[in-house]
């Protein structure tokens, strides 16, 4: 490791001369096979790179943009514009023009390294409108031969220059590098706000350097380690791992062919730490899910079986109980006969650490993981931190928790129930935007915009947004988001809405899933004709009243949001609708629109009435409309002391 | 692209005759293909599009006529001898071997090339692995050029209609031809695989510099990347010349544009 006062061009200087061309710093997966780039090879071709920016024109404080697939050569380009003194300010491909036209404009970015055709093609849209724009570097040159313009230039053309420019200004890259301090801004990383525009994050040296070191303290990562870079380069996460994390440590960043082979080029890595969000590990699990329909019929109940024994240990151990002698025993033998075999498949034979952030997990997903072995772990952190700024240390993991405060980070719930965190990482401010600056940092503490709680142990646990929390009349916390997504965990309920600010208790108005409980009412013989009169079955209702059972029982092991529990809900006769304007496209809940329309069920909800009538109009995807009636039943839910 | 109609012919099809029983497939046809341009050949159904094409690859031999290629004559040539000399085509309908992988059914494509026989290929040692190693990076610069990284082990029976049509397209570029033929290489695709084909064939066009000839239904495509056009009704060539000259050629419009296509 680098010394704490350097900046991440000093350490790459270092890293070249401690490894040089003996270890791998960077592979790429290129013509089906992992092409190696050792830290001589990184040193080397950032400083070509870097010198061929100078002679460009590249000053210090001048920003860099990049936008493509991960590829080394964009992280050399970025690299490259911190030894010069200058800033990296990433871009997410799928952005789109408009976000990315005033992300280019705001940050006055100079130079953009785009990976390809299609991402030169973007940024030459925005060249007449951006004034700031001077010059574009592509990586692949396919297609990009009727590019003539002067103001466009190839990855290797500016190398050229660069090493043209070396011959009379040979310590030139040295000097530059020399003069870098670690107060120096590092990145500015864009946030894509759900509302406004978006807001840049100035982080420096100094930040990413400490929060990464932080990091790696509690969890033990070695410079053997090997990571995917998969995920975008815009990304926080990317920028902690593939940029200063990969300095700091030593480790080896792994970049996948194409983002379509990113999976299958893992299981070729065989990556020891790995970070998905949870949209793929519930993808991957429902992939094995149907594998394992379509397996013979012995694999399917060893599987069964075995996985069923893997939850019973997971369980024992999550609550820190001794695990019986036979139960140790069926888990060796399916460590042998399922387990491993099944880790190894997913390319996460290796793995040491794996993590999820950024949406809640479902607990059953999670501890699916878990009980296979792999050592799944939530953790938490924003932009504004340097990201991580919680972990979940090993044999302390809980499911619903993101686990406890780095060392060093400062972490406290204001009056209103957000998150303050104060720790080295957090950023000085957003980049030309003094407002929301000050709104973010308030006597050294961040602001986070998140609500959450301890519990008794002393883990954070992430409950909604800040805005959207409110209080019961008994000033319990309610977190209309958070229990939704318990509920929602469950495959029989698609969505929910929770109701009970100001009120005396929780109720909530759910939606089934019709496929699953189709599926299931199928299966248990119950016949039905529509959605509507599927969703106002007593079966169904004993069915979903057992899934809100579940969730109050989870509420009620929280000690502040025991009161918060489901005291009575009701099951909806038409799904919740972006046509219909009751949720957006997005499936986020229009949470207003909702207390205005079924206003009459709520105040049902909220009385002793068993029953309610109600008439809705509904809004066909070609814009009819029809009305349908129905009676809906109203449930009281278990509740747990 | 190529300097228009100025080009040297890569080949020559001089007054070809071929009859199917009574049927006259093709009536006394004579065209030239030049080096370095893309070619449409259009035509209504039945109109010997394919035929043609047939016959240039050495499918069918014609009855009557003669074909030169890079003044080599192909007339009676069989058609492994053909693709030898550098003439790759697809087919209409796609014709894979579906049960191979992606790769291998691409590196069938490079069979003319390797010169180690069976049985050194069946140890793979020496001579023959090297000539292997040669000829896999080959093959996934294809598969590179052709974006299809992520099927490479598939079996091509797996895939979808439009990536099988992509692969074969892989198959013919792997044996780099001076010559390619495709037959209605978009047959059968919704606009965005239409739009990646017709880029890969541009770009095949100009950055490998292999001379196309292409039979496509889709006028819109046909306008847009072809340097010049032949068109062919019953037998006959009724018509050639740049697409603007075709889009207002009375006998092209009469035959088979019809009249609403004049705007």
């Amino acid at each position: 490791m680098g010394n704490a006062h350097s900046t991440l061009p000093q350490i790459l200087l270092d890293n070249d001369r401690k490894y040089g061309r003996d270890k791998i710093a960077i592979r790429e997966k290129d013509l089906g096979i992992w092409q190696s780039y050792s830290w001589a090879d990184y040193c080397e071709n950032t400083k070509k790179f870097a010198l061929g920016l100078a002679s460009l024109g590249f000053q210090r404080g001048d920003r860099l943009s990049v936008i493509g697939d991960n590829r080394p050569q964009l992280y050399w380009a970025q690299m490259a514009a911190l030894c010069l003194g200058g800033i990296p300010v990433p871009l997410y491909q799928d952005a789109i023009e408009k976000e990315l036209e005033y992300i280019i404009e705001h940050s006055e970015a100079k130079f953009i390294v785009a990976e390809d055709q299609e991402q030169v093609d973007k940024m030459l849209a925005l060249k007449e409108k951006v004034s700031s724009m001077e010059m574009i570097i592509y990586d692949d040159p396919r297609g990009m031969r009727h590019y003539n313009q002067p103001f466009i230039k190839s990855f290797a053309e500016v190398q050229a220059v660069g090493l043209d420019f070396e011959k009379d200004h040979s310590d030139f890259f040295q000097k530059e590098v020399q003069k870098g301090s670690p107060e120096d801004t590092a990145l500015i990383a864009y946030t894509s706000g759900t509302t406004g525009n978006p807001k840049g994050v100035v982080l420096t040296h100094s930040n990413l350097l400490t929060n990464v070191r932080l990091i790696s303290k509690v969890e033990g990562y070695r410079d053997t380690d090997r990571v995917m870079a998969y995920l975008p380069m815009a990304w926080i996460g990317d920028s902690i791992y593939s940029l200063a994390m990969l300095l700091d440590i030593g480790f080896t960043i792994n970049c996948p062919e194409a983002a379509t082979t990113a999976m299958r080029d893992m299981r070729e890595v065989g990556p020891t730490v790995v970070f998905c969000p949870p949209r793929i590990w519930e993808n991957i699990l429902t992939t094995i899910q149907v594998k394992m329909e379509d397996a013979a019929w012995i694999k399917q109940k060893m599987y069964a079986f075995l996985i069923n024994v893997a939850h019973r240990v997971s369980t024992h151990q999550l609550k820190h109980q001794a695990v019986s002698l036979g139960l140790r025993f069926l888990y060796a033998l399916g460590e042998f006969l399922v387990y491993g075999p099944l880790r190894d498949n997913l390319g996460m034979g290796r793995l040491r650490f794996a993590y999820t952030a950024g949406a809640a997990l479902g607990p059953e997903v999670f501890q699916f993981y878990r009980s296979i072995g792999i050592n799944l772990k939530q953790v938490y952190g924003l932009t504004e931190t340097s990201a991580m700024c919680t972990y979940q240390p090993d044999g302390d993991v809980k499911l619903e928790t993101v686990g406890i405060p780095c060392p060093g980070v400062e972490i406290k719930i204001s009056e209103g129930g957000e998150v303050l965190i104060k720790s080295p990482g957090v950023f000085p401010g957003y980049y030309k935007n003094p407002e929301a600056t000050s709104e973010a940092l308030k006597d050294g503490w961040l602001y986070t915009g998140d609500a959450g709680i301890f519990d008794k142990d002393g883990h954070l646990l992430i409950i909604d947004r800040a805005k959207d929390v409110s209080k019961l009349a008994n000033r319990t916390i309610f977190a209309p988001q958070f229990i939704e997504n318990k509920l929602k965990f469950s495959p029989y309920i698609k969505e929910a809405v929770t109701l009970g600010q100001g009120q005396e208790y929780v109720t909530a108005m759910i939606n089934i899933d019709l496929q699953s409980v189709g599926n299931w009412a199928e299966r248990k013989n119950i016949g039905y004709t529509s959605y509507t009169d599927l969703s106002q079955r007593p079966e169904v209702y004993d069915l979903i009243s057992n899934e809100v059972k579940k969730v109050n029982a989870s509420l009620s092991k929280e000690e502040k949001l025991r009161g918060a529990q489901i005291r009575r809900f009701l099951i909806l006769h038409k799904e919740l609708d972006p046509d219909d304007a009751e949720v957006t496209r997005t499936r986020k809940i229009r949470r207003g629109f909702i207390a205005k329309k079924y206003a009459e069920l709520i105040d049902a909800l909220y009385s002793d009435k068993e029953n309610v009538d109600v008439e809705t109009k509904i809004t066909y995807e070609d814009g009819r409309t029809a009305n349908i009636r129905a009676s809906l039943k109203i449930r009281e839910a278990e509740i747990f002391q | 692209m190529s300097e228009e109609n100025g080009g040297q012919p890569i080949l020559r099809v001089e007054d070809i005759h071929i009859t199917f029983g009574i049927l006259k497939a093709l009536n006394g046809v004579s065209l030239e293909i030049h080096k370095g341009e893309i070619l449409a050949i259009i035509g209504p159904n039945g109109a010997g599009k394919t035929s043609l094409v047939n016959v240039i690859n050495g499918v069918y031999h014609p009855s009557q006529g003669h074909i030169f290629f890079e003044d080599k004559d192909l007339t009676i040539m069989p058609h492994h001898h053909i693709a030898a000399l550098g003439i790759a085509r697809t087919f209409q309908n796609v014709a894979l071997f579906k049960g191979m992988t992606v790769l291998d059914n691409i590196m069938v494509g490079r069979n003319l090339k390797m010169r180690s026989n069976f049985f050194s290929q069946g140890i793979y040692w020496g001579f023959a692995q090297k000539e292997e190693i040669r000829h896999r990076e080959a093959v996934e610069r294809v598969i590179d050029w052709l974006e299809i990284e992520h099927i490479r082990k598939t079996p091509a029976g797996m895939l979808p209609y439009g990536l099988q049509k992509r692969v074969e397209l892989g198959r013919a570029l792997a044996a780099e031809p001076k010559l390619l033929l495709l037959d209605e290489p978009m047959a059968g695709m919704n606009l965005e695989e239409k739009e990646d084909i017709a880029r890969f064939i541009l770009d095949a066009n100009e950055e490998l510099g292999t001379t196309i000839a292409l039979i496509e239904h889709d006028m819109g495509v046909v306008m847009d990347i072809s340097d010049r056009v032949v068109v062919l009704d019953f037998g006959d060539k009724i018509g050639q010349g740049t697409p603007e000259e075709i889009r207002n050629n009375e006998k092209v419009i009469k035959a088979y544009l019809g009249t609403t296509a004049q705007k």
